[in-house]
């Protein structure tokens, strides 16, 4: 398996009756509630927690895009991910992803992944989200019915792009590009590894399938709700005739807690997961879906959001989130048992592992992540030993890596000139 | 109202045609609109009615190729062509109202009577229209109707919220009409039509509900103002839903074309 330390940055400072007081986390939060200059702490704490999950053996350490969001502060994820390229040796940089419909023109992603992939060494792990209707509709406007039109157009430019050596011209519907040529381009060839986060789109399967990207369910609700909707991607996978079911096809994100007992998860956690589930989860169900954001063929399969049901999570209590699965959390030996029925169950080779929850102190997260890391990590290595050497679906770095900040810190003496 | 179906170049499209009397077109709005609808009907007491439906509302198909507001535009003349009708009276609401105001300012020579219906299409920073496309259907009736009570009984009349079918098809026919729309409303409904008012020549009466909460009274001057010599017929106790809250009154501001 691999595992991907996450952290959705959430401001850890929503006051206890937000939920009464608000009527949405998301697009139209109360700004006021945001203190630019206690994020500056805020910030960097995540971003220590970043590079710490990354000196611990993780696979990789993941960001994500949001805008306008009460539970993550990171509209631009490649300014985070571009911090840690250089603060980090060998975790994947994992950028889970850029909406690549929001971008104009998308050859923008194209240069800025190709930027993080040098200056990381080919570390990154690139991610195209469609976006959620908050991000995409309500927070940036994007026409709903022609959002995934949009997207596979900017898709498409942004492949070509990372792949093509000579400039060329782009017709495209909503990009008109006479000269497209990427200066930087990136190190890992043909391009980095692509994961497409989705929600249970038929269209978005079918894609990563075609595509040979990985198919990320990137879901709050854990791995027993998710049952259903992965089967739904691995009999997919089957009908279209694709050459195996790698579980490295798939990704999915779960919160785990790690303590010494199962008792001391929940008296350590079960406050700051009370304040990501029952309070940064509180979406108005109005922004959930904009009409014409999913398709048809997808809303008859009666795959909904995650955000469509109304209020969100209500009043979850620590009991109903760990049996329920949505949050696995416990000892070392019930998470690593969890972990495990849930690889199998779903199928499921990268895990992302949304460890700081909501207003956890940086302390309590380095606590639970040092445990996963020694006591869990090891134990589920090699969960799939069938596909040991699959490596189609994450980075390849390259071998000679140069270590950032290693100038001397002044010139000794004056330069002397070449010749 | 009989439902039938013309051939246009992009797709079939479904209308409901009755009535006799002069030719007269009526663009729906966003909300679509039914055989049963009360304004059709009184408003084919007096004249041929034909309301065709943008393509993906009611049973019609899709059509993805229209994307934008002239593909929608040229669309609708293409309609009023595939229909064999020269110059009929031109009536939208809302959404409808948008296209219709579009036709009659790309056409100008081809529209000679208007009536525009609490129309879409021009934006006031200093009275934001409520953005229709997060509002929940509980919500609607405020938005839509002078009298909210009346309007929820309208608005759910045949409907049975508890069957567990219901969301679903709910949410396919949101998709489908309101997607649609969306094409040319969402985020802002505003297309610059602004730039484009001064052209239409049309005898153009303006039919506006005083306590309308969508897109409120202040539009309709602005309307006044950007069509030449356009009557505004206002019209109390009704809201966004005129036409179904005063249906004798916009019948009446509409005959005054003919």
């Amino acid at each position: 398996m691999k595992f991907t330390w996450f952290n959705l940055m959430p401001w850890p400072y929503l006051p206890d009756d937000f939920r009464e007081k608000n009527r949405s986390v998301w697009v139209d939060i109360d700004q006021r509630l945001f203190d630019p200059v206690k994020s500056h702490e805020v910030y960097n704490t995540y971003m220590d927690l970043l590079e710490y999950a990354g000196t611990l053996g993780f696979d990789g350490i993941g960001v994500n895009e949001h805008h306008q969001n009460g539970y993550g502060i990171m509209p631009s994820p490649n300014i985070i991910a571009a911090g840690l390229a250089r603060r980090t040796k060998d975790a994947a940089i994992v950028v889970l992803g850029n909406s690549i419909a929001l971008y104009n023109p998308p050859v923008r992603v194209a240069e800025e992944f190709a930027m993080l992939d040098c200056i990381s060494g080919g570390r990154l792990v690139a991610g195209f989200p469609v976006g959620t209707s908050m991000d995409t509709n309500f927070c940036y406007g994007q026409i709903p019915s022609l959002t995934r039109e949009k997207y596979a157009e900017a898709h498409e430019l942004i492949i070509k792009a990372w792949t093509t050596r000579d400039p060329f011209a782009f017709n495209g519907r909503y990009n008109k590009l006479r000269h497209v040529n990427i200066w930087p381009r990136p190190i890992q060839q043909p391009h980095p590894p692509v994961h497409i986060p989705g929600g249970g789109s038929i269209e978005t399967y079918d894609f990563c399938i075609d595509n040979t990207y990985s198919y990320s369910y990137l879901s709050f609700t854990g791995y027993i709700r998710a049952k259903a909707l992965m089967d739904g991607y691995w009999k997919r996978v089957e009908e279209r005739g694709a050459p195996d079911k790698s579980p490295y096809r798939a990704g999915f994100a779960q919160t785990i807690c790690v303590a010494e007992t199962d008792e001391e998860a929940e008296r350590l956690y079960a406050p700051h997961i009370d304040y990501f589930y029952n309070r940064c989860l509180h979406v108005y169900p109005g922004f959930a879906d904009a009409p014409g954001y999913r398709t048809i063929k997808t809303i008859q399969s009666g795959a909904l959001s995650q955000y469509g049901r109304p209020q969100g999570f209500a009043e979850l209590t620590w009991k109903d989130l760990t049996e329920g699965g949505h949050v696995i959390a416990g000892s070392p030996e019930t998470v690593r048992q969890r972990i495990e029925e849930l690889a199998k169950g779903l199928n499921v080779g990268n895990l992302f592992c949304l460890m700081h929850v909501g207003n956890m102190p940086a302390e309590k997260c380095m606590y639970s992540t040092k445990l996963f890391a020694e006591k869990v990590m090891p134990k589920l290595r090699n969960v799939f030993p069938d596909y040991a050497d699959d490596d189609r679906f994450w980075c390849k770095p390259i071998a000679n890596r140069v270590t950032p900040g290693s100038l001397p810190t002044a010139p000794t003496r004056a330069p002397i000139p070449a010749e | 109202m009989e439902l039938k179906t013309v051939q246009t170049p992009h797709v079939p499209v479904r209308y409901f045609e009755g009535g006799s009397g002069p030719d007269l077109v009526f663009l729906h709005a966003a909300g679509g609109v039914t055989a049963e609808d009360p304004f059709l009907n009184a408003l084919a007491k007096s004249h041929h009615v034909y309301a065709p439906l943008v393509p993906g509302y009611g049973d019609s198909e899709e059509a993805p190729e229209i994307r934008d507001m002239l593909d929608f535009t040229l669309h609708s003349w293409d309609v009023v062509e595939a229909l064999g009708l020269k110059d009929p009276i031109l009536v939208g609401h809302s959404m409808g109202g948008m296209i219709a105001a579009e036709m009659a300012a790309i056409a100008p020579n081809d529209v000679s009577r208007l009536a525009l219906i609490a129309p879409a299409g021009l934006w006031d920073d200093d009275h934001p229209i409520p953005d229709l496309f997060s509002t929940l259907p509980y919500e609607m009736p405020a938005l839509l109707f002078h009298d909210e009570a009346a309007g929820a009984a309208i608005m759910t009349a045949g409907r049975n919220v508890e069957d567990p079918g219901f969301l679903q098809t709910y949410l396919v026919t949101n998709a489908r009409q309101l997607g649609m729309a969306g094409r040319i409303l969402f985020p802002i409904p505003e297309r610059g039509l602004s730039q484009r008012l001064y052209r239409v020549k049309a005898r153009t009466v303006l039919v506006w509900g005083d306590s309308d909460r969508l897109i409120p009274p202040v539009y309709a001057h602005a309307f006044k103002k950007g069509i030449k010599g356009a009557e505004l017929v206002s019209i109390p106790e009704a809201g966004h839903m005129v036409t179904l809250e005063k249906t004798a009154a916009v019948v009446e501001a509409v005959s005054r074309l003919g």
